[in-house]
């Protein structure tokens, strides 16, 4: 190529060729070296390393990814994702490499400057503290002489989050903490301190640590599941079961996806390729999203309906679905499918409203007990008309069998020959009437916030058992008169057609409220359905915070349910759904929550509702403005009325539905003092001369007095209404703008007193590696070992897999891991504990439990107050069980650090599913030797978090073959049905916390969880239910569409009914959606999760700072941001009446206009400057948003209407609200 | 002939979900230190958008690459050599620090160490360059997902060009939102203008895999690479006065792991390969007049490893029979190749870049769906993809200059792919007629899906 050579300057080129070494190509563009390259060493030393260490994130996330953790000279390097998962299959893709931007910045924490080194102590405190000490000699009394003066009191308080903490030593923190415990237990009892920590799967030991200190000395845990807003309370009352989904390996499997409010690539990034690899399978992928979302890249179609509506849409989708594919045409396939697995098919009772109205109502389903059966739990036995014999039938499987000794063996779904009716349109004897159903899309008068009215359609019923009999329908048929769905000869008021936009149901009925064409929902629902009837129930809709964390969330959610109900989407492989927000499945559950609850020890835990406990604790009730009959339905009683949500709480604590910590206003420990402190307390609680602690949470014996935050940053991140809590919670500085309730919309049972109190706690404490809104408000900080530094477990819902943590390094400075932390605390209170405390006897208030024989307590659904004299005060039935524990406090240490004797004494179980692991217990002695002398003498240790881990896996069915199996046995003897066959394949194996080091495992099938992974098939939820026929955890052990608690019918939402988003200007006076046409814009604010970090955890990572836009954002509209004159990365302010943000604005047209994005918790430890509203430091995500409690999460005692932890309990739903934005001067101070 | 081996590899755009492990994974690993902390040898730039640095695809004003002279010659386009010795003192085309972006940190220990004051401490922005406070307005990843668009979205030089080149306008509006993704690395040329650039002769190409390094000891810092590389793909280190790039991982090659930014990829989106060309073809094909004839010259110039004549010929010129293996199961060669979805990046920039494309295949059934259609129908598919959310005219400004052609065919495989699949999923027999109407057979349809979705860690590597 001579005419490379005649270029310009190519001489220079030829002369070079001599001068540097190398073979330079004929057109003398470029040189090939071979040799000669010692500088290659430069990359290639940067590249060495000594070691590489697999762990993992305890962060609070799903993820669960394993990781590479490079060591060089000893200190951490960099991480890498493991690949090492076992495979999947040849014909599937494989989970390796599982990890995200935020996982991949972790180790920079390990060395960062906002590292937590050493214990801190706020100085005005410790210095106080010191002084009391050294006058009074002991610890205990000096806590004591200093919580007794307020001025010392607030004093430190009021620090609290202004700077000057100061070092200590491990020792004087650890003193000060125990310290506060013996006092706070002595003076006011142990249900005065709480412990909050979320999500263990994430690291089982390092939760069940500081949660089993809390056990043990009587203190409740925080619920964190609820009070996230992202327990889908949709599920327990469909499903009976917490959260139950496919692993992320199964959408593989789906043939069509619809992405409901879910950023799969931001939330599930780890996953998401499952879902890009999935379309070239041929799966058709569906995005509902109010903005332009990441994962709409992916979709075929993409919906954006306006915020919060999403329940229209899919009622819209349900309607075509019903009328095309279950009454114009009937599929063999869904037929089959509602009569065996859900509640379609079972009768309800029809009743009059009154004497004031003419219509009817659904009330009730009808029970064996309605037909004049007296047998055992005919109460809780519901009932089908039976299509051969036209008579009436109860089929296996309700809760009637579940917890009866006749109900032994039929506990199950086998319709033995049974066909139940799923309509008795044209039955014989069936009549055309008309029934009553509530709607709350309208401008309807002076009802409740202004919305609702009623719709009148008719059902076909027939009357059992002569004229006095009930008369009944199907849910089936109630469900079409909710949707729309005429036939023949039935009166009322039905749509004209799917363009009808006035009649609920209809596809243009929903466009009008959701903006999502008419055309696009019938399209979308034929193509679902279609797609359902050829692949056999394999469509999947992927839900999550966007749909699940709004004031009506369950309603959203009950209607996307149906759609895939409807379908038989439920219990297959590629079908169903699939929730992913915050539910982290701890899949070795029982022996996690042995050590987390102590129950080897001692039982009940104290377990607390989240939501609950802050609403009343940081007096946020204080700030309704509304009663709960606003939310009513316009048929309901009125029973409401006058009652606010503060109200309800107590009424729940009392009537035993939900827990409530504190409980009384006496410390328990003096409660249980004498004989038969039950009778006592009944008997008090009659007289009035003992209240519960939730009748006056203000007053000074009710508050709670120490908290304990690890593994979380609540007061950055979860905390709905961060400005109540610094005011009233903690009484240090607020931003809060809202006006307390006036004296007629003040709560009618809970006591008000004129000043609100500020500084209820009297010590919070945080365990944490990095600096945070939480530990730069806690009194006491102590430094936590990173995740590179421990030995734990981690797993999750999206893998099926346990693996581990294990330290690539020692706990840096003097950084210890949780696990350490709380053994030191547990071992210096059980020291100061003597002569203060020793052993006394404590008496525990719980609820009624679901899976347990206590959610047959409340028959019928029937709301009775004892207060009220409806009912007797009787424990365990109609108000919380009462049962005493004798505690010694001394030995609270050593109990840490052993397996207690109950393990074994009385077996443990999960779900009603019992295990009996006395084979386990020898086996760990062997393994993790055993304790001498002492309390614990003879029980295997738990001194280190290895043999936590250990204990971890050997007492649960999904690391233990040999329980798996024995919990099937027993489930086998209760259901009739073979299932132990399911971990037959796997009895011999034990999965060690070696083995989890060694590699990701695959867990066993077991009667914890509802779906299988036998024969290594992928993990999906209900096929436990769906192929061996055992019960949903409900009141008709069916999947259910129809909820009838006299609470949920008061709410108006007894079936799936679409509830607009929360009107905040009638509520509380916000302003109307829109500009003002001057300053300031009024915009629906929600916070979805961020793209830069895992909640808080990250967002103060320098790498992750880099690549947004380094501090605070709100994303905001083109049209919005051109109507107050902001451009891109302008400082802006938003301000409500719970707080104020300062900001900068990202401005987007991917953003639809009256919506602005602030990604949740993106704190303000980092780039936060002043704000001009308020002249203080701007605010969190949260500081916008505040908790309101729905009265149908609290309802318990009955079926799948009963409490358990993380199960069912008030959601801090947060996405309802408004904020308004303005412009701001754009000199910041800091 | 003369058979040279060169390592390669493909980005599959269509499964890019834009999260950025692979930028932070290889800044945690190679320039995580003093010097180089705007630098990113990884980062991901969403599309539209102008990318970093800043509208470095604008050539006009940053002068990389390679241009023709009159007489049809290549010539480096920041001038010839002797212009770069005669002007080597003064500062060469190259963006400033803020066109890349001013790094910070904060002042993390306060949050620590604030005394008693009255108000929350807070970390301030300090700028990683002056230690001084500063705003934050710029970062390496600024208009991520659309952030800023409407300002500064028109200032994506791809965006100009439509507009200039075929009228088509790009309208930041709700409603008519796309996006992807973009990962870049060094491109790894065949025909390297930072080799050229180089007036040291401090960067070379290895021989055995085709690696573009900046050799540590000879560098020299004149920075003439910085202007010469088009990608905008080399980093001047300001604390030791080299230039940096993109090593392709090569202590790890060499040992037989994948890159970093591969194996950390998440989406599973990166394949790596060995591709076997012919180097005495490379100055032709990099010269042929019309710029949409880049890809076609480019593909002209790679071998085929099953020719028995160029497996002569490599073993002729010292390649190694497991290397020539390697090249005939080379993820990256059928991917490039034979099933001809991959594309470069910029070819018109002529220095034959060896990191190639996929191009994401954006919503496609509603279109057709909204039109009344069976949006799942092969025939209507096809019919749709001119209609895609992404225009073709910029996914072809990308990577085609601006010729719809190759972009159309590899997004009609894709969708024919899908149309196919979808029959088998769902237990019905494809009729054939998807992979026909796109000239593939269903086993290569099947054998194609395998790669792009089963994708297991040794079929990408």
């Amino acid at each position: 190529m001579p005419e490379a050579t005649t270029e310009p300057g190519a001489l220079l080129l030829k002369a070079g060729k001599y001068f540097r070494p190398g073979k330079a190509a004929s057109d003398l563009h470029s040189v090939q070296l071979t040799g000669g390259r010692e500088a290659d060493t430069f990359y290639r030393d940067r590249w060495s390393h000594d070691k590489i260490v697999h762990s993992t994130h305890g962060v609070n996330c799903t993820g669960s990814c394993r990781w590479k953790v490079y060591v060089k000279d000893g200190i951490i390097t960099w991480e890498t994702q493991a690949t090492d998962y076992p495979s999947v299959g040849p014909d599937r893709p494989e989970y390796e490499p599982r990890g995200c931007p935020r996982g991949a910045a972790f180790s920079w924490y390990t060395y960062s400057p906002t590292r937590v080194r050493y214990p801190y102590v706020r100085g005005v405190l410790v210095q106080m503290y010191r002084e009391a000490k050294a006058r009074l000699g002991d610890p205990v009394l000096a806590w004591a002489d200093l919580q007794a003066d307020p001025e010392r009191r607030r004093r430190y308080q009021q620090a609290r989050g202004k700077g000057g903490l100061v070092r200590a030593t491990w020792d004087e923190a650890v003193e000060i903490v125990a310290a506060a415990h013996v006092h706070t237990i002595k003076a006011y009892g142990p249900d005065r301190i709480a412990g909050f920590s979320p999500i263990p799967a994430m690291s089982m030991a390092s939760h069940a640590a500081g949660a089993r200190f809390h056990s043990l000395i009587g203190a409740p845990m925080l619920s964190f599941y609820d009070w996230y807003a992202d327990l889908p309370v949709a599920s327990p009352q469909v499903f009976g079961d917490q959260t139950d989904v496919p692993e992320s390996g199964d959408w593989w499997d789906a043939a069509y996806l619809i992405m409901w409010g879910s950023n799969v690539p931001v939330t599930r990034t780890p996953d998401a390729h499952w879902m890009a690899e999935a379309r070239y399978r041929g799966q058709k992928v569906v995005v509902v999203a109010p903005d332009y979302a990441d994962n709409a890249k992916f979709a075929d179609e993409w919906l954006h309906p306006h915020p919060g509506t999403d329940a229209a849409l899919a009622q819209g989708m349900g309607h075509v679905l019903l009328k095309e594919f279950f009454v114009d045409r009937q599929v063999p396939f869904f037929q089959d499918y509602v009569r065996t697995y859900t509640d379609l098919p079972f009768l309800v009772t029809l009743t009059g409203r009154g004497d004031a109205e003419p219509g009817l109502v659904p009330a009730k389903f009808l029970r064996a007990a309605d037909l004049g059966d007296t047998g055992e739990g005919a109460d809780w036995k519901t009932v089908v008309l039976d299509d051969a014999t036209g008579r009436p039938a109860v089929p296996n499987g309700s809760l009637g069998f579940r917890w009866t000794d006749s109900g032994k063996g039929k506990w199950n779904l086998d319709l033995d020959g049974l066909t139940p009716r799923l309509t008795l349109h044209g039955a014989d004897g069936a009549e055309a009437v008309e029934v009553d159903l509530p709607r709350f899309d309208t401008e309807g008068g002076a009802h409740g916030q202004g919305r609702g009215e009623v719709v009148r359609r008719g059902v076909p019923a027939v009357r059992l058992g002569g004229p006095d009999g009930p008369l009944v329908t199907t849910v089936f048929d109630l469900l079409l008169a909710q949707y729309g769905v005429g036939r023949e000869g039935l009166p009322g008021t039905w749509p004209r057609a799917y363009d009808d936009p006035e009649s609920p149901g209809t596809p243009a009925w929903q466009e009008q409220h959701t903006s999502v064409p008419a055309a696009a929902c019938i399209r979308i629902a034929r193509e679902f359905a279609r797609t359902a009837e050829e692949s056999r129930g394999r469509c999947m809709i992927l839900m999550g915070a966007g749909t699940n964390h709004w004031f009506h969330s369950e309603t959203i959610y009950r209607s996307f349910l149906a759609l895939l109900q409807l379908t038989g989407c439920q219990g297959r492989n590629g079908g169903g759904w699939a929730h992913y927000v915050g539910q982290e499945k701890c899949r070795p559950v029982t022996g996690w929550a042995t050590l987390a609850g102590a129950g080897d020890w001692h039982r009940p835990p104290r377990q607390m509702i989240g939501t609950g406990y802050f609403f009343l604790n940081t007096d946020q009730w204080r700030y309704d403005q509304f009663s709960a009959d606003v939310l009513a339905s316009p048929l309901g009683t009125g029973r409401f009325a006058g009652l606010t949500g503060a109200d309800l709480l107590a009424y729940s604590a009392r009537a035993g539905w939900m827990p409530s910590y504190p409980t009384f206003d006496r410390n328990p420990l003096e409660l249980a003092e004498g004989d038969d402190p039950a009778a006592r307390v009944v008997a008090e609680l009659q007289a009035g001369t003992l209240k519960f602690a939730a009748d006056d949470p203000d007053a000074p014996e009710n508050w709670p007095r120490v908290m304990t935050l690890w593994r979380a940053n609540l007061l950055g991140s979860s905390a709905k209404g961060a400005e109540y809590f610094t005011r009233h919670l903690l009484g240090t500085h607020s931003s809060l703008r809202a006006e307390e309730a006036a004296p007629d919309r003040r709560p009618r049972d809970v006591v008000w007193r004129d000043q609100a109190p500020e500084g209820k706690l009297d010590l919070l404490l945080s365990l944490d590696f990095r600096m945070t809104s939480s530990t730069m408000l806690s009194d006491v900080v102590l430094p936590a070992a990173t995740w590179y530094e421990k030995h734990d477990l981690s797993s999750t819902d999206m893998h099926p897999y346990v693996h581990s943590f294990t330290p690539a390094v020692d706990p840096a400075w003097q950084s210890r891991t949780d696990y350490d932390a709380f053994h030191a605390i547990a071992g210096r209170f059980s020291e100061l504990a003597r002569g203060h405390l020793d052993t006394r006897r404590d008496l525990v208030a719980t609820p009624l439990l679901h899976d347990t024989p206590g959610e047959t307590a409340q028959p019928g659904g029937v709301a009775l107050d004892w207060r009220a004299g409806e009912c007797a005060p009787i424990p365990g039935v109609t108000m919380p069980n009462l049962t005493v524990v004798e505690r010694d406090y001394t030995a609270v240490g050593a109990k840490m650090a052993a397996l207690g004797p109950l393990v074994e004494k009385l077996g443990l179980a999960t779900k009603g599913v019992a295990f009996m692991p006395d084979e386990e217990v020898d086996e760990l002695r062997a393994r993790n030797g055993v304790v001498r002398g002492g309390p614990a003498d003879g029980r295997p240790a738990l001194d280190t978090a290895r043999k936590a881990c250990d204990a971890i896996l050997a007492l649960s069915g999904t690391s233990n073959g040999r329980l798996a199996v024995q919990g099937f046995r027993k489930l086998e003897e209760r259901t009739g049905q073979e299932l132990a066959h399911l971990a037959a394949e796997h009895e011999g194996k034990r999965i060690t916390y070696a083995d989890t080091q060694a590699a990701p495992v695959p867990v066993i099938t077991s009667p914890e969880w509802s779906g299988s992974e036998t024969g290594g098939r992928r993990y999906t939820a209900f096929t436990t239910n769906t192929e061996h026929l055992k019960p949903w955890h409900t009141l008709t052990g069916r999947q259910h569409f129809f909820v009838d608690h006299d609470w949920m019918h008061e709410l108006g939402e007894a079936l799936p009914v679409y509830r607009p988003p929360l009107d905040m200007h009638r509520l509380f006076g916000e302003p109307q959606l829109g500009p003002d046409g001057q300053r300031q814009v009024t915009v629906r604010y929600l916070t979805p999760h961020n793209k830069w970090s895992i909640h808080s955890e990250y967002q103060d990572n320098l790498f992750m700072l880099a690549l947004s836009r380094g501090g605070q954002v709100i994303w905001m509209s083109v049209d919005d941001a051109a109507a107050i004159g902001v451009r891109d990365n302008d400082w802006i302010e938003a301000v409500n009446r719970n707080g104020v943000v300062v900001a900068r604005a990202i401005v987007s047209h991917r953003m639809p206009t009256g919506t602005v994005y602030m990604h949740h918790a993106q704190e303000r430890t980092v780039n936060v400057p002043k704000a001009e509203a308020s002249g203080k430091r701007g605010g969190i995500h949260n500081s916008l948003t505040r908790v309101l409690l729905k009265p149908t999460h609290l309802i318990g005692g009955y079926a799948q209407f009963s409490f358990a932890f993380n199960y069912l309990g008030p959601t801090g739903n947060q996405r309802d609200e408004v904020t308004v934005i303005r412009r701001r001067a754009q000199e910041v101070e800091y | 002939m003369r058979v040279m081996a060169q390592i390669a590899m493909v980005m599959n755009l269509d499964k890019c979900i834009g999260c950025h492990t692979c930028s932070v994974t290889c800044k945690q690993t190679w320039t995580n230190r003093s010097g180089m902390e705007y630098a990113w040898f990884n980062n991901v730039e969403t599309r539209p958008g102008q990318g970093y640095p800043r509208r470095y695809a604008d050539q006009d004003k940053w002068q990389g690459g390679w241009e023709l002279d009159r007489r049809g010659r290549l010539k480096l386009k920041q001038g010839g050599r002797l212009k770069k010795l005669l002007t080597i003192f003064g500062n060469p085309v190259q963006p400033t620090v803020q066109d890349y972006y001013e790094p910070w940190t904060y002042d993390y220990r306060t949050l620590t160490d604030a005394p008693l004051g009255d108000d929350y401490p807070v970390a301030g922005p300090r700028s990683l360059l002056s230690g001084k406070p500063m705003d934050v307005k710029w970062s390496a990843n600024w208009d991520d997902n659309l952030g800023g668009m409407p300002e500064h979205g028109t200032r994506d030089p791809v965006v100009e060009r439509m507009q200039a080149e075929v009228g088509e306008k790009v309208r930041f509006a709700f409603e008519q939102t796309f996006m992807f993704y973009l990962p870049r690395i060094c491109e790894h040329c065949l025909n390297p203008a930072c080799v050229a650039a180089c007036p040291s002769g401090a960067i070379y190409k290895r021989a055995e895999d085709g690696i573009v390094l900046v050799d540590q000891d000879d560098c020299r810092g004149w920075r003439q690479c910085v202007t010469g590389c088009p990608y905008k793909k080399i980093y001047f280190n300001h604390r030791t006065g080299k230039a940096e790039k993109c090593t392709f991982c090569y202590p790890r090659i060499e040992v037989g792991l994948p890159t970093v930014c591969s194996e950390t990829c998440v989406g599973r989106l990166r394949y790596l390969g060995v591709l076997l060309y012919d180097a005495d073809k490379v100055t032709a094909a990099a010269s042929v007049q019309d710029e949409k004839d880049l890809y076609e010259a480019q593909l002209g110039v790679f071998l085929d490893p099953d020719d028995p004549e160029v497996r002569r010929a490599a073993e002729r010129d010292g390649i190694a029979y497991d290397w020539i293996e390697a090249a005939r199961r080379s993820p990256v060669r059928a991917l490039i190749s034979t099933y001809r979805i991959a594309l470069p990046l910029h070819p018109e920039f002529r220095t034959m870049p060896m990191v190639w494309y996929i191009p994401p295949l954006s919503p496609v059934v509603e279109a057709v769906s909204a039109a009344g259609h069976d949006g799942e129908q092969a025939g209507n598919l096809f019919g749709a993809i001119d209609a895609l959310r992404i225009p073709i005219a910029y996914l072809a400004e990308l990577f085609t200059a601006g010729d719809p052609a190759p972009v159309r065919a590899s997004l009609d495989r894709l969708a024919a792919m899908r149309s196919h699949m979808r029959d088998l999923n769902l237990g019905r027999t494809p009729d054939g007629s998807a992979a026909g109407a796109v000239g593939m057979t269903p086993e290569q349809i099947e054998e194609m899906y395998h790669l792009l979705a089963i994708a297991k860690y040794e079929d990408r590597y």
